[in-house]
């Protein structure tokens, strides 16, 4: 770790004006990725503002009838909240399927937004990596990329965004309410993290000095039909190789409303409303789900090593659909795994 | 300034790392440190307190033996920096229980021959703590999942689950 001072932030604005004030400076909330990053020598911050003390850790309603989760609420304090199980489930089945308990209790609503790619040649100080090092090239195009993208990359970085809480929120269309030098402004959570294209280095739209201070969840929650499903190497602690958010309104088996967003495949949590709209009017049926599924994938690229993604990602489509449906939301596709003795 | 021109050279500023004051409060009381930002909660517990019971295993929050209770809740000490839980309650294994009266996880642990060498122990108890208060694992699928923070390199994983579910079982019966 690189040399740095320590300054806790007692109120957003001063956090702000410190940041801008530090031209290496960053934010810290649970530390659980930027320390991480820090041992490595990945990140190099020489100035760590402190966000624990800022009054942004409580989950409300808004007079809109959403909910309003704060960005210094822990991932856990989300996922267990009554609110947020009883109205917004999908979230929660998406945060507790993400880390470790220990890492929850730590993590930051906020900072699970920001955290980055678990690339490993990001992690490797010794390989070429664009997203560390924008112009030396990437690594993982033609190297070993069994965790990569396949859909939205480009020819300068396949990295993948590796949260789960992120897919859901996607899914759920959740706004991010950000705080800056210039004010407040909010972002559709579709245009917060950003396709790599010629500037993998810059994962999302988040302007010079700008804090994330809200996620706020609209009234509509799918809390009775969703699922989301989580293939990974290993049943727990483990990155989605891909995962699927799903969630429908249903009038008997006429689908009235969808939504539809993966993790795993892409430099940002991938939601796909051109795939939704195929859903909506259409019957709750495999056929259906199937036909969603194949325009999710249609244009998806595979590498050496994640080719396998391609059907992966349709299956898995098609299967948390037809949990949503059936009203059994499962996160490990294995049932003997779901069973409780 | 133009009679002093062939004044010594500069050199490189060779000084030690800042270091400032940081009071911890680790089970029950409270220490005085002096230290840099950059000391994790980890290094400060076992480099300069000599609390030596909560372990080093991967030092990056995979593995778990760092695990220590923060208000009550389980965190990796490994990724927390020490400046950053000033004014929190810490409890780490010694914490828990005394040589004539274990903790009722440490006895089950023992009971069960939960371990071999022992070197993820701490962190599985403070983990098992951290669970049981949490109120969410009553199956033995549900401790399997929430436990599997905590790795354990000798495989002691099946004499762990009996001793954590004995304890989870008691605390059903008793409790609530
Ligand atoms: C071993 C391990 C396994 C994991 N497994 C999973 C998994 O399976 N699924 C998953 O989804 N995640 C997983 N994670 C990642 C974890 O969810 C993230 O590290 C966590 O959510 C980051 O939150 P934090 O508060 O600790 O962020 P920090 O580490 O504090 O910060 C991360 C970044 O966010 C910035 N930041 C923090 N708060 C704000 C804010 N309010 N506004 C603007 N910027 C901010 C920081 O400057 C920093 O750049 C895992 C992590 C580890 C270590
Ligand atoms: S995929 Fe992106 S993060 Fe990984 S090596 Fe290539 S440029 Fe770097
Ligand atoms: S040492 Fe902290 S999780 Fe491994
Ligand atoms: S007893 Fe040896 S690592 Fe668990």
């Amino acid at each position: 770790m690189n040399s740095f001072t320590y300054f806790p932030a007692a109120a957003v604005d001063l956090a702000v004006r410190e940041k801008v004030a530090h031209s290496n400076a960053a934010y810290i909330g649970g530390g659980t990725n930027l320390v991480d990053l820090m041992k490595e020598n990945v990140a190099r911050p020489t100035h760590l503002i402190g966000l624990k003390h800022l009054p942004l850790a409580a989950i409300e309603n808004t007079t809109d009838g959403g909910l309003r989760l704060g960005a210094l609420a822990t991932n856990a304090d989300t996922a267990w909240h009554p609110e947020v199980e009883r109205r917004y489930p999908l979230l929660s089945q998406a945060i507790l399927a993400g880390a470790s308990p220990q890492l929850r209790n730590m993590a930051t609503d906020g900072g699970n937004l920001m955290q980055r790619t678990r690339c490993y040649y990001f992690y490797d100080l010794a390989t070429p990596c664009n997203k560390r090092e924008p112009g030396t090239g990437c690594s993982a195009i033609g190297g070993y990329n069994r965790i990569h993208a396949i859909l939205g990359a480009s020819e300068q970085c396949i990295a993948t965004h590796p949260s789960d809480m992120c897919v859901a929120l996607a899914a759920l269309a959740t706004t991010v309410r950000v705080s800056g030098p210039n004010g407040e402004r909010t972002i559709r959570f579709e245009d917060f993290h950003r396709l790599p294209g010629d500037q993998p280095e810059r994962d999302n739209t988040l302007a010079d000095g700008e804090l994330i201070t809200s996620l706020d969840l609209p009234p509509k929650g799918f809390a009775t039909n969703y699922s989301y499903l989580k293939l990974r190497d290993r049943t727990s602690y483990a990155f989605a190789l891909v995962s699927v958010a799903a969630a429908l309104e249903l009038d008997g088996n006429t689908i009235t409303d969808a939504r539809l967003a993966l993790g795993g495949v892409a430099h940002k949590p991938w939601r796909d409303t051109a795939a939704e709209a195929l859903l909506i009017g259409q019957p709750a049926t495999a056929d259906t789900f199937r036909r969603a599924a194949a325009k999710v994938v249609a244009g998806a690229q595979g590498h050496a090593h994640n080719a396998f993604k391609i059907e992966l990602a349709k299956r898995a489509i098609v299967r948390a659909f037809k949990q949503a449906t059936e009203m059994t939301p499962a996160t490990d596709s294995n049932a003997f795994l779901n069973s409780n003795p | 300034m133009s009679q002093v021109s062939h004044a010594l050279p500069t050199r490189p500023s060779v000084s030690l790392a800042p270091t400032q004051a940081v009071t911890l409060r680790i089970n029950g009381q409270d220490h005085l440190l002096q230290i840099a930002p950059w000391t994790t909660l980890l290094d400060a517990l076992r480099e300069y307190l000599d609390l030596t019971g909560t372990k080093k295993g991967c030092d990056h929050g995979q593995c778990g033996a760092c695990t220590v209770l923060i208000n009550g809740k389980r965190i990796n000490s490994c990724l927390s920096l020490a400046v950053m839980q000033q004014g929190e309650e810490i409890t780490t294994i010694e914490g828990l229980g005394t040589e004539e009266q274990l903790h009722p996880l440490q006895q089950a642990f023992i009971d069960h021959d939960a371990f071999q060498c022992g070197y993820c122990t701490p962190g599985q108890i403070c983990s098992a703590v951290g669970l049981i208060s949490e109120g969410r694992a009553r199956t033995e699928d549900e401790v399997r999942e929430l436990m599997s923070g905590n790795l354990c390199r000798c495989g002691a994983y099946t004499n762990i689950l009996n001793a954590v579910m004995e304890v989870v079982r008691n605390e059903l019966k008793t409790g609530s």
